[in-house]
């Protein structure tokens, strides 16, 4: 379903120029959970933020669902992110003036979803993710287990066929990191793909398949 | 994106930033509400000349002695010329125009009105019984000046209100006696509360016959003549009569200027209007500035709202919804910065009427629809910058946590 081939990009640093990838050539199959380990600096977020076309590369080429989309115009990137990429935040990035349930409702109000459908969705949303109690809060007054559902609940909420977590767990103790775990495990095993980046070996572990960084380059790849 | 969402969207922010919000809704406000103000004032005075020119009398002619004409001219050449006095003569010579009506001569001075020890200084009216038809004065109490040949010196007089309550206090006036200088005169009638009138407030004047008036300040020359035309279409004609006739009795010189009640009001108006029309616009700067105070709280925004913005693009807003919710937000401001500007400026008008009763302060209806337009594209078009930065924001970078 993803597939690069040869990703470069390179950041300006001053007068330096820093090589976040060095020719990375990566596919994802549809339903794949994937771990990406690596040392800090090694490019895991530059390479997540490429998948999920936050990021344009300087190089190579990108495929999704057999289509290149390495040189689309931004609104239409923009599209192809809301319908099919799903983002979660080390530092969640709520809107912290909008309720959990508005939170979650985001995406669907940008892709313009009829009101009544996404009331049906968000009811959904609530009940798969534990929220129901919460819908009215403000993320000033959640938790950071519920903070991280609620974003959860809302990179979910246009069915995306890809998750993107970017330590998600990073921000969260211990016992909560294992139960954000386990919700976006069910996200997974609902049938779309996971890519997790972690610091945390504990967790990168439980992935099926997990890759390893290092400089800009996928240096190791297991499966099983 | 649907509209109701833009504008729930909108309301949320503004909502959620109720500090900035009243800040621009404040600055907008005042700025709608001086214009409407200003422009009122403006109105106010425009309309209270142009009904105190509507008193005075309807197809009026008014000639007055002397050139005022400089138009090229050597002035020089002019000065130490005196023009020639304006006569009774001259004025009953006018009648003989078909399109006059009436004529009333004028002689105006100051005098000294004694009623046995009480004396007060008034302005001293000669005139003849047409006066009051030509500048449609009202009596409350008695008859005017009688029609009588203008050259005898009837011992009569006409007060105004003001001075028949300081002269007689609450006494009545009618029928009693006062002396003008050495001369005596009996009160026939007293003039209805009018107020000014073009120069003159009928309250504190005293009428007397015209030769009266004349002896009185020892003068043959008319103050002025007031002619009354028969029709409104008449009015040229009859002015171009008045300077024929004068200028055959004056050995051919134009010495006298004539002035229609058209020309002068079409004067005052222009001039007038054309003031309001510039205090409105000195008033429109504030919108402007109005207009920068909302591109700077809205640059502040966008650095303010990195983070959101790039959350926004990330759950795939495409840069048009950003800039869109921009507007979306000056609009809202724009349109509610306007309604209060117009409530506070029509509530400064009001205000403004209570105090002075007399001038009719009201915002033209251009202001009131230039000024909220004006305030709206200020706001609008100073949003443009702020949202097209807004809308380039890279969204890995607005995401970070630097
Ligand atoms: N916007 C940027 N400008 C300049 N350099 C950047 C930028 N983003 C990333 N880099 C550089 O690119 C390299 C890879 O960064 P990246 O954020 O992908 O690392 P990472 O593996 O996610 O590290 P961490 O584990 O600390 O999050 C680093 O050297 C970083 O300094
Ligand atoms: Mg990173």
């Amino acid at each position: 379903m993803i597939s690069l081939h040869g990703i470069e990009r390179s950041f300006l640093v001053g007068d330096e120029t820093v090589h976040a990838l060095r020719g990375v050539d990566l596919d994802i199959a549809a339903g794949e959970y994937v771990s990406i380990m690596g040392p800090s600096g090694s490019g895991k977020s530059t390479l997540l933020n490429v998948v999920g076309l936050l990021d344009r590369p300087d190089g190579g080429r990108y495929e999704l669902d057999g289509r290149d989309v390495t040189g689309l115009a931004e609104d239409d990137l923009a599209r192809v992110r809301r319908e099919k990429m799903g983002f979660v935040f080390q530092f969640f990035h709520l809107v912290s003036r909008l309720s959990a349930a508005q939170n979650i409702e985001l995406p669907m109000m940008l892709a313009g979803i009829d009101p009544l459908e996404r009331q049906r969705r968000l009811q959904q949303l609530l009940a798969d993710y534990g929220l129901e109690d919460r819908a009215r809060h403000r993320p000033d007054q959640l938790s950071g287990g519920q903070c991280q559902r609620v974003a959860i609940a809302r990179a979910m909420s246009m069915k995306p066929a890809v998750i993107l977590a970017d330590e998600p767990t990073g921000n969260l103790d211990r016992h909560t990191g294992q139960e954000v775990m386990a919700v976006l495990e069910r996200v997974h095993q609902s049938g779309g793909s996971l890519v997790l980046v972690t610091h945390d070996p504990e967790i990168g572990s439980r992935a099926k398949r997990r890759l390893r960084m290092r400089d800009g380059a996928i240096v190791g790849d297991e499966r099983g | 994106m649907r509209a109701t969402d833009l504008l729930d969207f909108a309301w949320q922010v503004l909502r959620g930033n109720r500090g900035r919000t009243l800040l621009i809704l404040l600055a907008l406000a005042i700025g709608v509400a001086a214009v409407v103000a200003v422009t009122s004032l403006g109105e106010g005075a425009r309309l209270y000349v142009l009904n105190q020119f509507g008193s005075l009398g309807s197809h009026l002619v008014i000639v007055l002695p002397g050139r005022s004409e400089t138009a090229g001219a050597m002035p020089g050449v002019l000065v130490g010329k005196t023009p020639r006095d304006l006569t009774l003569d001259d004025a009953l010579a006018l009648k003989s125009s078909h399109a006059v009506r009436r004529i009333a001569p004028l002689v105006v001075g100051a005098g000294d009105v004694h009623v046995g020890s009480r004396v007060r200084e008034t302005p001293v009216l000669g005139s003849v019984a047409d006066l009051m038809a030509i500048r449609n004065m009202e009596l409350a109490q008695g008859a005017f000046l009688p029609e009588a040949d203008p050259r005898r010196m009837l011992p009569v007089c006409v007060i105004g209100s003001k001075v028949a309550f300081e002269l007689f206090a609450n006494q009545p006036a009618l029928g009693e006696w006062l002396r003008i200088g050495d001369r005596r005169f009996r009160v026939v009638g007293i003039m209805a509360h009018q107020g000014e009138s073009l120069g003159f407030n009928t309250d504190e004047i005293v009428i007397v016959p015209l030769a009266a008036a004349q002896a009185l300040f020892n003068t043959e020359a008319l103050f002025r003549v007031l002619v009354e035309a028969k029709s409104r279409e008449q009015i040229e004609t009859a002015k171009r009569d008045v300077e024929e006739i004068l200028r055959a009795r004056h050995e051919g010189e134009r010495d006298v200027t004539v002035i229609t009640q058209d020309a002068v009001l079409a004067t005052f108006d222009r001039i007038l209007g054309a003031l309001t029309l510039a205090v409105g616009g000195i008033a429109a700067i504030s919108l402007a500035v109005a207009g920068i105070l909302v591109m700077n709280v809205m640059l502040i925004a966008v650095t303010q709202r990195r983070r959101e913005i790039g959350l926004l693009k990330a759950l795939g807003a495409t840069g048009r919804q950003i800039r869109l919710m921009f507007f979306t937000e000056a609009t809202m401001l724009a349109l509610a910065g306007s309604a209060l500007g117009l409530a506070a400026g029509q509530a400064t008008t009001h205000l403004a009427l209570q105090l002075y009763p007399d001038i009719p302060f009201q915002a033209p209806w251009w202001a009131l629809i230039a000024a909220p337009a004006v305030a709206a594209a200020a706001s609008i078009l100073f949003t443009v910058a702020p949202a097209r930065r807004a809308a380039q924001l890279d969204p890995v970078q607005a995401l970070s946590r630097r």
